[in-house]
């Protein structure tokens, strides 16, 4: 089968890979580029895990072909770190306990991020919604939206 | 009898709610989970499965697979060895790869691994398979009957009443006094059927295992289980291989509930391994997750419950029938011990019928087999107290068990925090808060035994005085917080000092699995017991040093003291100086316990929830959720909320909208998450969490298991409040939409 | 497979022209969950986001133009989209999740031709028309005629639908999409009612137009209904036979999302809640 090279740009950083056609951004992004933040929970686009940003727009990385990628921007968990520097919404997580197992946690991450980018101050309401497609099992949300909730307050305080 | 462990006792980092040690690995996307591993040459592989739910396998055809450039390795149960095994492990190997049948729709028949994701699933397609359709049954109470399709043949018990199903394989009873004789006593007795669906443990991470076995029989696993040493022995029996030259590692696990209890591929991926003489990474799709791991069983349940018109109860019976999938062993005997758990009753009978069907294994599901049994048990208490003007609270505080209370299932309770839930429910604001129209507020209590186990630690005091943890059980949701804290609170050492790491089957003794609770209770004490063997050592090393008796030290605040005025007036000497000196004063210093177990004590929660009915289209709102819970003793307590808060958001989804869909044909028809609905985020109102904590005898700090009591509940609590509130009483879940209306319309 | 990401519409139209089993990629949220379930096995895939004029909202003759390869969120993002035909707009927002939302189309979700599609029912009551692209050039077709079944489409070989207009709204317009399901979000319709509706100087109910989604093999155009409305003032009586019209009008199937008896029921219940939201904002438009 030909391959398709594909240049795009990951976190900032030019990145160039060779897929097949069929295979889908997360394909290439856990099995190729050993980025494997972003989880796989359903390859349907329902559960949100494999969360990423594509030219500042929140989408499932199942959901895009690789050869897609091209030109384009994409924001993994794996950028939302600067170095050792955690973002707001992960050192949030982490005093709040936002997380059990963690599986979900890079995809609500990553959506909880480009939310606040659009929303400084979401309701609980548009929290819970915009998070509707990133499942968790083990939280029962709560955790999670008091976390993102209190990260949009301490981020409008620090403004 | 277990000895009486817990000693009341101040703390200081125990009860404080530090940020979890392995938290940032799992903020930054580093954690590496069951699919997150590669091994050089590595194979990818993939499994076929049946489209029948019952169908006899006449032949299967992998020529064409196996001639396909990149195909390493095609197989199917003739490549796995013929051995002597009891029922129980030819199960596990059935269900891995079937042999003579197909059991249900998903049943795996045959397996490749090939150098690439998309070469295998060619390679699946390659692979011919002609079967000869057998009616099937999937239904609990179908499967009983007479003239039902039998899964198999001769698996029933000396238990099984004649008249029955072969596919009914074992009856359970439990109780005591003359129901019959209590039931004349009661001013009011209410007999009702319930049914509950099939729903899956919903794990957002699917199976996934990475498998390496050398041509010397020398084998790697890494796998996403709750229990890697369950793993290795398993496999190893079913293989015939040794399980000391099986090493199994477990990666971060993506949830489990009990689901990842049990066998499902694994033997498949290190079968692969074996015929291509390549690693082969087996990950499982979410379709294969529904169809081919186990749910919980679906239920069909009979209580009769009577009760004097202040609010006695006199007598109750149940019977629980429960299926367990294509193989013997559901979950009906906790059902019926369960189920009236949380009643102090003269008289009570209770039965559980285990029933095999051609779906997926059973497995377990947090609490298994106490949720659907406290559905129909709450759901009557409930109606009881609607039809004689009573307060549910009040008449479940009037009927509650508590210390020396004779269970309905046998033993004799200990100090249990039952009665501490339903007085903190009563007393919270929520209970009081005013109803809109069309809303209601349950409530419902619910028990769990909780779990100790085979347990073993690791403490070893490295040079500079920090501390490596070693335990062997998965951390699922916070276990390593937890055990770094007990070990640092016993040590007398910052936490920063500790670290806690999971051990591979190699590396540290056997270990139960991560179920029944068990982990920050059995693991916790194991970690105490072992922290306090090292502070033995070292408190000798400090005596060797001061040139005085190992009884006359005293360990205070990580350090060695003098234990009083007469042993000598030495400065305390700290867990740092004391390993500095290891070398000198006798070696390495790590203490370390292997146990197993006891003296998990029981669990008891009282749930709390409002919700609001839609008349016109049966959708349920939930307004508000409250969880009361004796957790003995909260180690982490964010953690135990989350247990409390999960629990009751599975419960939501359980009683509201998830359950399994079969065609006509038996034929999975929702094996995704769009049409297998779990709670989504706005589906749900924060869940507030309120610990008891009523110390368990048997654990050094009180604690008790925590993770699985929240799901029993929740079923009946939304079941009550829907009734209080649309004025209908379901007694089948999911109380979905269509249902909930036909009741509304029916009035 | 072979893929492809023309930047001209022609280019896009030679491409799945010359190959059947080709397939157009729009948001992908629909071909590519069939994709990776190996439903199908494309032969080709041609990428339509490439094409600029397809990633755009216009405005033509008072309306709007949205262009195949426009996301649902960017609809929701569009001010004047919005304010002209609310009931559009929710209907995109309601399908899948935000994940989704970045990705999905109108367009896609009108050629997957599934009969529980969120944004098709208003888009046919908004009286909204296709313009298809092919080997031979474009075409006009109104929605409601696009789908002819489940999964079936009256487009022909090498056709794809390029954009979709939105005609100029009336005065005193009112639109609205409601859609039944058991969960908040992440959920296919059960049943759904789209709903156009604009009032004369009076207050009276001038237009009307309903569709409703879930309960026919395809999109049902509810002609009756909305009759029932014209020349009333939305009052109860009205909204009750609206709703009776709406489940008569539904021929509705059992299936693993809802019986039949209760989609009709229920399609009932939206047709007047969601008639009721349309008057709100029909009246809006007059204060």
């Amino acid at each position: 089968m030909s391959r398709i090279h594909v240049t795009t740009t990951i976190n900032g950083e030019e990145t160039d890979f060779l897929c097949e056609p069929q295979q889908t951004l997360l394909d290439v992004l856990r099995d190729d580029l050993d980025m494997t933040g972003s989880k796989e929970g359903c390859g349907s686009g329902d559960c949100g895990a494999c969360s990423v940003i594509l030219d500042g727009r929140l989408v499932c990385s199942c959901l895009v072909l690789a050869p897609e990628a091209e030109g384009r921007s994409v924001e993994t968990i794996e950028g939302m770190a600067e170095g050792d520097k955690l973002h707001p919404l992960q050192q949030k997580f982490l005093e709040m306990a936002a997380l059990q197992c963690g599986v979900c946690t890079p995809g609500i991450l990553v959506a909880a991020k480009n939310l606040l980018e659009r929303n400084p101050d979401p309701t609980e309401e548009e929290v819970r919604y915009w998070l509707a497609g990133n499942l968790c099992r083990c939280t029962g949300y709560d955790k999670i939206i008091r976390a993102v909730m209190e990260t949009a307050a301490d981020l409008r305080g620090a403004a | 009898m277990p000895k009486d462990e817990y000693q009341s006792r101040a703390f200081n980092i125990v009860g404080t709610r530090p940020i979890r040690p392995d938290g940032i690995d799992k903020v930054t996307g580093k954690a590496r989970y069951g699919a997150d591993m590669t091994a050089p040459g590595m194979l990818w592989g993939a499994i076929l499965r049946s489209p029948h739910a019952h169908a006899r396998i006449k032949s299967i055809d992998t020529s064409e697979a196996e001639a396909m450039k990149g195909v390493k390795a095609v197989i199917t149960r003739a490549d796995f060895p013929k051995l002597d095994l009891d029922p129980g492990m030819a199960d596990i190997l059935d269900n891995s790869m079937a042999g003579e049948k197909a059991l249900y729709d998903g049943h795996a028949v045959a397996a490749v691994a090939a150098s690439s994701k998309s070469l295998a699933y060619a390679a699946l397609d390659a692979i011919k398979v002609e079967y000869e359709v057998l009616p099937h049954v999937v239904d609990v109470d179908l499967a009983m009957k007479p003239d039902a399709p039998v899964i198999h043949a001769a698996r029933q018990d000396e238990t099984v009443p004649e008249g029955l199903s072969e596919n009914v394989t074992s009856r359970s009873q439990y109780g005591h006094g003359d129901p019959e004789e209590g039931f004349k006593k009661a001013d009011l007795v209410i007999e009702r059927h319930f049914t509950t669906a099939a729903t899956h443990q919903g794990y957002i991470e699917p199976n996934a295992c990475l498998a390496q076995m050398g041509a010397d029989g020398q084998g790697d696993l890494f796998v996403c289980t709750q229990g890697h040493y369950m793993v290795r022995d398993t496999c190893a029996e079913i293989l015939g291989l040794e399980a000391g030259k099986l090493r199994v590692t477990a990666s971060e696990i993506g949830g489990g509930f009990g689901g990842k209890t049990h066998i499902w591929m694994e033997p498949v991926a290190l079968m692969l391994s074996m015929k291509s003489g390549k690693p082969v990474k087996l990950v499982l799709t979410r379709d294969e997750v529904f169809r081919a791991t186990g749910p919980t069983s679906s239920s069909s349940t009979d209580i009769k419950i009577g009760m004097t018109k202040d609010g006695k109860i006199t007598a109750a019976t149940g019977t629980f029938r429960l299926q367990s999938g294509a193989y013997p062993g559901a979950t009906a005997f906790l059902s019926a011990m369960c189920g009236f758990a949380p009643y102090d009753l003269e008289h009570v009978r209770t039965e559980g019928l285990e029933v095999m069907t051609n779906r997926p294994k059973a497995a377990a599901y947090r609490a298994p087999g106490s949720p659907m049994a406290a559905y129909a048990v709450e759901s009557v208490i409930d109606e009881l107290c609607q039809k004689l003007d009573l307060d549910p609270l009040e008449t479940r505080l009037k009927n509650a068990a508590r210390e020396g209370t004779k269970s309905a299932y046998g033993p004799t309770y200990p100090a249990i925090g039952l009665e501490a839930t339903l007085k903190a429910a009563q007393e919270h604001p929520h209970w009081t808060a005013p109803l809109g129209e069309n809303q209601g507020r349950g409530v419902a209590c619910g028990f769990w035994f909780n779990f100790g186990g085979n347990t073993s630690v690791n403490l070893m005091v490295n040079p500079d005085g920090t501390v490596s943890l070693s335990e062997g059980n998965p951390d699922i949701g916070g276990s390593r917080a937890s055990m770094s804290m007990m070990a640092a609170e016993e040590l007398g050492i910052p936490l920063d000092q500790v670290r806690c790491v999971i051990s591979d089957t190699g590396s540290l003794g056997l270990n139960d699995v991560t179920d029944g609770s068990r982990v920050t209770f059995a693991v916790g004490l194991a970690t105490i017991k072992a922290a306090r063997h090292a502070i033995e050592i070292m408190k000798t090393r400090a005596a060797m040093k001061w040139g005085i008796e190992p009884e006359a030290v005293d360990w205070v605040d990580g350090a060695a003291v003098p234990a009083g005025p007469n042993a000598g007036k030495f400065p305390p000497m700290s867990i740092k100086e004391i390993a500095a000196i290891a070398a000198n004063t006798g070696g390495p210093i790590a203490g370390h316990c292997e146990a197993n177990a006891e003296g998990a004590g029981v669990s008891f929660a009282t749930h709390m929830v409002d919700t609001e009915v839609d008349p016109e289209t049966g959708a349920v709102k939930v307004l508000r959720y409250t969880v009361f819970q004796d957790a003995g003793k909260a180690i982490h307590p964010d953690y135990v909320e989350g247990q409390f808060q999960g629990g009751a958001a599975q419960g939501i989804g359980w009683a509201l909208n998830e359950e399994y869909i079969h065609d006509e044909d038996g034929r999975l028809l929702n094996a995704g998450f769009l049409d297998y609905r779990i709670p989504v985020a706005s589906d749900l109102p924060m869940i507030e969490p309120v610990i008891l904590e009523i110390p368990n005898p048997g654990h050094p700090y009180g604690v008790r298991g925590v993770g699985e009591t929240s799901i029993v509940p929740p079923l009946a609590a939304i079941a009550n409040s829907v009734s209080r509130g649309a004025g209908v009483r379901l007694t089948s879940l999911p109380m979905s939409p269509p249902k909930i209306r036909a009741a509304v319309k029916a009035g | 497979m072979i893929f492809s990401s023309p930047e001209t519409i022609e280019e896009a139209a030679a491409l799945l022209a010359a190959d059947a089993e080709a397939r157009p990629l729009a948001g992908g949220t629909d071909l590519l969950v069939r994709l990776r379930a190996r439903q199908i096995a494309p032969s080709a895939i041609v990428d339509l986001k490439r094409i600029p004029e397809l990633r755009e909202i216009t405005e033509e003759s008072g309306g709007w133009r949205i262009g195949a390869a426009v996301p649902s969120a960017q609809m929701n993002e569009h001010a004047a989209l919005k304010s002209a035909w609310p009931g559009v707009c929710e209907g995109a927002d309601l399908i899948g999740s935000t994940q989704i939302q970045g990705r999905c189309t109108v367009a896609g979700n009108l050629c997957n031709a599934g009969p529980a599609a969120d944004s098709v029912p208003c888009l046919v009551a908004a009286g909204a028309v296709a313009r298809i692209a092919g080997p031979t050039g474009t075409r006009d077709l109104p929605v409601e005629d696009i789908p002819t079944g489940p999964g079936k489409t009256a487009l022909k070989p090498g056709e794809f639908v390029a954009s979709i207009l939105l005609p100029a709204p009336a005065a005193r317009q009112g639109s609205a999409y409601l859609r039944f399901t058991p969960r908040t979000e992440m959920d296919i319709a059960v049943a759904g009612v789209g709903i156009a509706l604009s009032l004369d100087g009076a207050g009276k109910i001038e237009t009307a137009r309903i569709a409703l989604g879930a309960v026919g093999p395809k999109v049902i155009v509810a002609d009756e209904a909305a009759q029932t409305l014209i020349g009333t003032t939305g009052d109860d009586a009205a909204l009750d036979a609206l709703s009776q019209d709406a489940s008569a009008a539904a021929t509705p199937i059992s299936d693993k999302r809802g019986t039949a008896e209760f989609r009709r029921e229920v399609i009932g219940v939206l047709a007047k809640r969601a008639a009721k939201i349309a008057l709100t904002r029909a009246k809006g438009d007059t204060a």
